[in-house]
């Protein structure tokens, strides 16, 4: 099934199973603006599945005391982009809910969905990647899914989770990735990088959509098209590069990253948010750290230029398969 | 992968304007219901039919005046016929200023018990003796900081006594009496002062940030009206838990952060959602050093109420017996109509705002003693419980000592406890399992301990917590 399918059966699941749980937001109600909670308000009733006024702020406010009470609360903001008013409620409440009260109330209830990253046309409001402002706030957890497997799995262990978590949904996937998906209710593991191809040369680590540029990036640098071979090294072409999805940004999953550079010394980071102070920054830092002796070329990151997101000119901003195979080339024959 | 999506993006917000004006079907019937109205309207008289056709409010009437079109105010519904009355939403009072009850109110109205009566005076008399030695404790610097409930005693006691214990509380961080109220322990509130071992909230936040769960008083939070949107939800939960349909949720915030979107949104959300909650604004005249009039130009903060479709009270947050009343009503009909009520108390911050303010820097002295004098909540309802022969002067007198002994004495033993232990810094950051990060930087605190532990700034600081710092010994990490 699809991505988005797969998210909608993940909240199906939940709100079968749990009779406390609620979906809602924004135009939810009717099945929301891409379909993502299609027909659940027609089985689970209007008042576990409903539309809220258009309020960011008080969408996730509303999510926080259901959650304080006990109810499982699953907000969807609408897209990444607009997560931002309610800011101040997922840093300074949400996060801090458990630590500020002594364990004496949580917010573990709560999950908060929300579309993210480019989508061909999306331009500055509809394109964001914002999983780098909340990977700097402890007591919230940050998953990205990059298929409808894994969306459907991890979706269900973030409503399980004790802590509040933020899941980011890359839009442009919703429709085009499609797999074979198991009808019944799993979870995957929070906090584990899944290493999607093994290898030994170079670690290249991603998450969400562009882990498809990834692998495009990994075919190109096999096989060029003779236009551009002369950039391509024969030598470097049978490279064998471990591809990661990282899949939770906070807490990432430390361990199985340094264990793969450590192995393979060289280290490539893509992600479509702009690069400075972007999570790349935070895995660089860390992998730097701890695989100093192992490292024969510098850690590189390739993301969105350090501007707004464009309307015009998405192709030449977001890190298409030509930039990561170019940086590939350069981190592999430094 | 871009253009499949395509479909998709085409239902985003800008999307919804489209909608929103091209609704074929929806356009023509209301030319035909215009024309048909306008048609027979020609003989009547402005105002005196429903328009019938406009979505947003079918029952509004036509105004063809452009002058008698705009409005400024909220119009209550009675001035109890007081031809002084200016407009502006009454005030429900059932005591005059000096606790008499006022014309046509009997005790019968005021429904009070000589016990409930005595215990909310009493504890009223609590929160200045905790608040005079509290304050002179921070001028002291024995603790760090520290915000009074002077002024505002009627308002908070008033209103926690309309309540069931078990009603869920949200509050701002001036309605301490509320826990009081609910007799919390006198020692959890120092410890939560002072930091202590014992304290519930584990010593991680400021003075004054109460929270307990047994009292259904949800943990306060320093950024302001961030509780009124989750309170909403609560109230939500609430509505849809099996055995507490009984119960409301309250909600306290002052008129200062009313101004914050969080108020709005939780307004429109708890009306929208239907949800019993009942907000308690405490219009007290400030936000620290900003006077009312700077906060807003409409008729205070009740005026807002009907605007969101919500049952709306101002009372005279002076008259606890008035807020009491008020509190009982609204939690009545937030529960019999399923939705939320607006409760302005009008009261006055006579306290600074807190330890770190001098309120002389922007009000004068005068202008906060004759509010003292003339306007006491507690002198109003001392003189209601004298009248009945409920009170009298030794009693007042014996209850103010012994107030007095009890604060100082629960300070004296949290000021002896020792701090929660060094670890705990760590924990509950999450819940369940300590990411490997929070671990390593426990190990890195626990070798930096070991390492510069006996400097004088960190040994005298360690003594202070539960076992010293040794807990975190163990986390070391063994070379």
């Amino acid at each position: 099934c699809s991505f988005l399918v797969a998210i909608r059966d993940a909240q199906a699941h939940v709100l079968t199973s749990d009779p406390s749980a609620l979906v809602f937001g924004e135009d939810v109600a009717f099945g929301g603006v891409f379909r993502s909670t299609m027909n659940l308000s027609t089985t689970f009733g209007r008042d576990r599945v409903f539309n809220t006024p258009l309020t960011e702020q008080g969408i996730i406010g509303f999510a926080i005391g259901l959650a304080d009470m006990g109810h499982t609360a699953i907000a969807e903001i609408q897209f990444g982009d607009y997560i931002f008013p309610a800011f101040d409620q997922l840093v300074n409440e949400a996060a801090k809910y458990n630590y500020r009260s002594g364990g004496q109330f949580n917010v573990g209830k709560l999950t908060v969905r929300a579309p993210c990253m480019g989508v061909g046309h999306g331009a500055l409001y509809h394109s964001q990647s914002v999983e780098q402002f909340f990977m700097g706030v402890p007591g919230l957890k940050v998953v990205v899914p990059r298929s409808p497997i894994q969306a459907k799995g991890l979706l269900r262990a973030s409503v399980a989770d004790d802590n509040p978590v933020v899941f980011l949904e890359p839009k442009i996937l919703y429709r085009a990735s499609v797999e074979q998906v198991p009808m019944d209710d799993f979870t995957l593991p929070l906090s584990q990088a899944e290493i999607v191809r093994p290898g030994n040369d170079l670690t290249l680590i991603s998450w969400g959509a562009p882990l498809y540029a990834c692998e495009e990036a990994l075919a190109l640098l096999a096989n060029p098209p003779a236009s551009i071979a002369q950039h391509f090294p024969s030598s470097i072409r049978g490279a064998n590069v471990e591809l990661i999805d990282l899949r939770t940004i906070l807490p990432w999953d430390r361990e199985t990253v340094i264990k793969s550079v450590a192995k393979t010394g060289r280290c490539v980071i893509v992600h479509e948010a702009p690069v400075t102070a972007g999570v790349g920054a935070e895995i660089a830092a860390e992998v730097q750290k701890n695989c100093f002796l192992n490292l024969e070329a510098p850690i590189t990151r390739v993301g969105g230029w350090d501007t707004p997101f464009p309307h015009v000119g998405e192709l030449f901003y977001k890190p298409e398969a030509v930039r990561i195979a170019d940086a590939l080339v350069k981190c592999l024959t430094f | 992968m871009a253009s499949s999506t395509t479909s998709s993006m085409g239902r985003l917000r800008l999307a919804q304007h489209l909608r929103a004006s091209a609704q074929p079907t929806a356009v023509r019937s209301s030319c035909i219901a215009t024309r048909t109205f306008a048609s027979s309207s020609r003989l009547r008289k402005d105002g005196d039919e429903p328009q019938g056709h406009l979505p947003g409010h079918p029952s509004s009437v036509f105004l063809t005046s452009l002058n008698d079109s705009f409005f400024d105010s909220v119009r209550p519904k009675t001035l109890s016929g007081n031809k002084n009355a200016k407009g502006g939403i009454p005030t429900y009072r059932l005591m005059d200023g000096v606790g008499r009850l006022l014309p046509g109110v009997t005790d019968e109205t005021v429904n009070i018990t000589e016990a409930e009566g005595v215990k909310m005076y009493r504890t009223m008399l609590l929160l200045p003796q905790i608040d005079v030695i509290l304050y002179n404790a921070q001028r002291q610097g024995r603790i760090s900081f520290m915000m009074t409930s002077y002024g505002e005693e009627g308002a908070v006691i008033g209103s926690a006594a309309g309540l069931d214990g078990k009603d869920e509380v949200f509050a701002q961080y001036r309605e301490s009496g509320v826990l009081l109220w609910r007799d919390f322990s006198i020692d959890h509130f120092m410890s939560q002062v002072f930091g202590a071992e014992d304290d519930l909230c584990g010593g991680r936040q400021m003075p004054i940030h109460f929270g307990s769960t047994q009292h259904h008083f949800h943990t306060i939070s320093s950024p302001l009206a961030t509780q009124i949107p989750q309170a909403a939800g609560a109230g939500y939960a609430l509505k849809r838990t099996k055995g507490r349909e009984n119960n409301v949720v309250i909600c306290y915030f002052g008129e200062g952060a009313a101004s914050e979107g969080d108020f709005h949104a939780g307004m429109n959300l708890a009306s929208t959602t239907k949800s019993p909650v009942i907000f308690f604004v405490r219009n007290n005249g400030y936000a620290i050093s900003t006077p009312a009039a700077e906060q807003f130009r409409g008729d205070g903060i009740a005026s807002r109420g009907p605007g969101y479709g919500m049952l709306t009270i101002r009372v005279d947050g002076n008259d606890a017996l008035a807020v009491r009343s008020a509190v009982q009503a609204a939690k009545a009909k937030a529960l019999s109509e399923q939705r939320p009520v607006l409760i302005e108390a009008m009261t006055y911050r006579v306290g600074h705002h807190s330890t770190s303010d001098d309120s002389s820097a922007y009000r004068s002295k005068q202008a906060v003693e004759s509010w003292k004098q003339m306007d006491n909540p507690l002198h109003r309802m001392r003189n209601f419980l004298t009248d009945r022969g409920w009170w009298h002067d030794e009693l007042e007198e014996q209850t103010k000592v012994q107030h007095r002994k009890t604060v100082i004495e629960a300070m004296g033993r949290a000021e002896k406890k020792k701090r929660p232990q060094l670890s705990s810094l760590f924990e509950g950051t999450y819940r369940g399992e300590m990411p490997g990060n929070l671990k390593e930087q426990r190990a890195e605190l626990a070798e930096l301990l070991e390492k510069y532990g006996s400097l004088p700034g960190w040994s005298k600081e360690m003594a202070k917590h539960a076992n010293a710092g040794k807990d975190m010994e163990q986390y070391r990490i063994k070379k």
